[in-house]
């Protein structure tokens, strides 16, 4: 068989989304650990942190030619998953023609399972937002203030986190875009596994719960911090 | 439960054929037993439309008994109505109450058009299989049952699948119209079976091209499919599946 008969196929094309999805998650522990680092400020840590664990690592991050390797292979990532996801959701969606008069709702799925195109969406749209908050002012506008730590010079993410965070609207999108996440995840852990061939039953259990709490885990992180930034509860 | 007679409204789907519109048709139903089956109670409006000069409701049927798999009937939003693991041929008119409106709407899927009514054509099935859900075997005498050992859980896995009955549940229940769970009973009973080994690569790389040919969308795994299934086909042969595509397409040699 060609590689292009395998990945033009539905089968193979769900693979590709498997595959970038695990990988994304994957992205996501790094992430949601870097950014945790926030937390070292809270009083039971250490009061006089003030983001110097959460600089450090994110400079850490933008320091070796490895890192920024994987920077672009994160990229491609992101849009196969994205341009797949589409194609998928069309080709599935164009497949019925006519709809049901009756629908059947929550009769043997869950309203997220279903949802998957729209939680992407949305996802996708507070990722344009997130990355344009940091990413952008960090990589190219230079509009990032610098701290200098130890005779080193580094951009100060965590008080830009600290200005962005001021606005209640942002910190609202955040928390929305958390609870995407969320669902985006609960399905798709799961889901991912699937699609890749784990039919074991011995494991099926074990990532289904994993996956939930994967699901709620990463995404309650990631809404405290905006949430933590706006209560002043890390400075 | 107690048993007796009924008077129900049916909003029923109508269509001349698979060119024309559609619409749905309202008909009072009275005076049905609570023991027939919903098939009987169609019987039972048909013999009334005819006998008003009417046209009857085409709708498939064949075996009575739950294992044909011809009634391809989606009531009040569910395949095969509201019981689980059921035929609509089994479904039993005490599972309504005095009064009640039931809305029945054929198959919808683009890969099984309506031929009349609320029949569809699903011998896309017929093509899938056709592409290879089979094994081949040389004529001359059975083999001798025990001749071939197989172990006693993949015989009971490969059972389980072969319950099928292609009755197509699964693709109308499912958002996508997926036939995955349909595909992956046909290519797990053979594929757990030492007598399947042969052809197994050449099996689901045909009958997912195929699957992918008649137009039926691709699994999002919302398990919708399997809670409708008749015949309770495990959502685990989709993974099985899967793993066979995988391993045929971008492991095996050739």
């Amino acid at each position: 068989m060609q590689w292009s008969e395998f990945f033009t196929s539905s089968v193979g094309k769900k693979f590709v989304m498997g595959l970038t999805g695990l990988f994304l998650i994957a992205f996501l522990v790094v992430h949601v650990g870097i950014n945790a680092c926030i937390f070292a400020d809270l009083p039971i840590f250490n009061e006089n942190d003030n983001g110097a664990m959460f600089n450090k690592a994110a400079h850490f991050m933008g320091s070796t030619v490895l890192i920024r390797i994987m920077e672009i292979g994160l990229f491609i990532g992101f849009i196969i998953h994205i341009v797949q996801g589409y194609v998928l959701e069309v080709r599935n969606r164009a497949s019925r023609g006519i709809g049901y008069e009756v629908k059947m709702g929550n009769k043997g799925s869950k309203w997220y399972s279903r949802s998957m195109g729209l939680l992407g969406t949305i996802i996708l749209l507070f990722l344009v937002l997130h990355l344009g908050h940091f990413w952008v002012k960090a990589r190219f506008t230079h509009e990032i203030m610098p701290v200098t730590y130890n005779g080193v010079e580094m951009h100060d993410m965590f008080m830009e986190m600290q200005m962005v965070f001021m606005e209640p609207w942002v910190v609202v999108v955040y928390v929305l875009g958390c609870f995407s996440l969320a669902y985006h995840l609960a399905h798709g852990f799961q889901s991912a596994f699937k699609t890749i061939g784990v039919h074991n039953k011995k494991y099926s259990l074990m990532i289904t719960s994993l996956g939930y709490g994967f699901a709620i885990l990463v995404p309650l992180v990631f809404a405290l911090m905006p949430i933590a930034m706006y209560f002043q509860w890390v400075k | 439960m107690e048993h007796g007679t009924i008077n129900l409204t049916l909003k029923v789907w109508k269509q001349q054929n698979s060119q024309e519109k559609g619409r749905f048709e309202t008909y009072p139903v009275k005076g049905i037993s609570q023991e027939m089956s919903f098939l009987e109670m169609f019987d039972v409006l048909n013999e009334q439309l005819i006998r008003d000069g009417k046209e009857p409701i085409a709708f498939d049927h064949d075996c009575r008994e739950g294992i044909c798999g011809m009634c391809s009937m989606y009531i009040d939003g569910k395949p095969h109505g509201p019981w689980n693991a059921n035929t609509v041929c089994q479904l039993h008119m005490r599972a309504y109450k005095d009064g009640d409106t039931i809305v029945v709407e054929p198959w919808r899927a683009n890969a099984f058009p309506v031929i009349k009514d609320l029949m569809v054509d699903r011998s896309a099935f017929d093509r899938i299989i056709q592409a290879g859900g089979y094994i081949s075997v040389n004529t001359g005498n059975a083999v001798d049952a025990n001749s071939l050992p197989v172990e006693k859980k993949n015989a009971d896995s490969a059972f389980a699948a072969a319950a099928c009955i292609g009755c197509g549940a699964c693709v109308a229940a499912c958002k996508n119209s997926s036939a995955m769970l349909f595909l992956s009973a046909k290519v797990s009973h053979l594929a757990l079976l030492p007598q399947g080994e042969p052809e197994r690569r050449t099996r689901v790389l045909n009958m997912v091209a195929q699957m992918d040919k008649e137009g039926f969308g691709a699994c999002t795994n919302t398990g919708a499919c399997e809670a409708v299934c008749p015949k309770e086909i495990s959502i685990s042969n989709i993974a099985r599946l899967n793993a066979e595509y995988i391993s045929a397409g971008l492991v095996s040699e050739g």
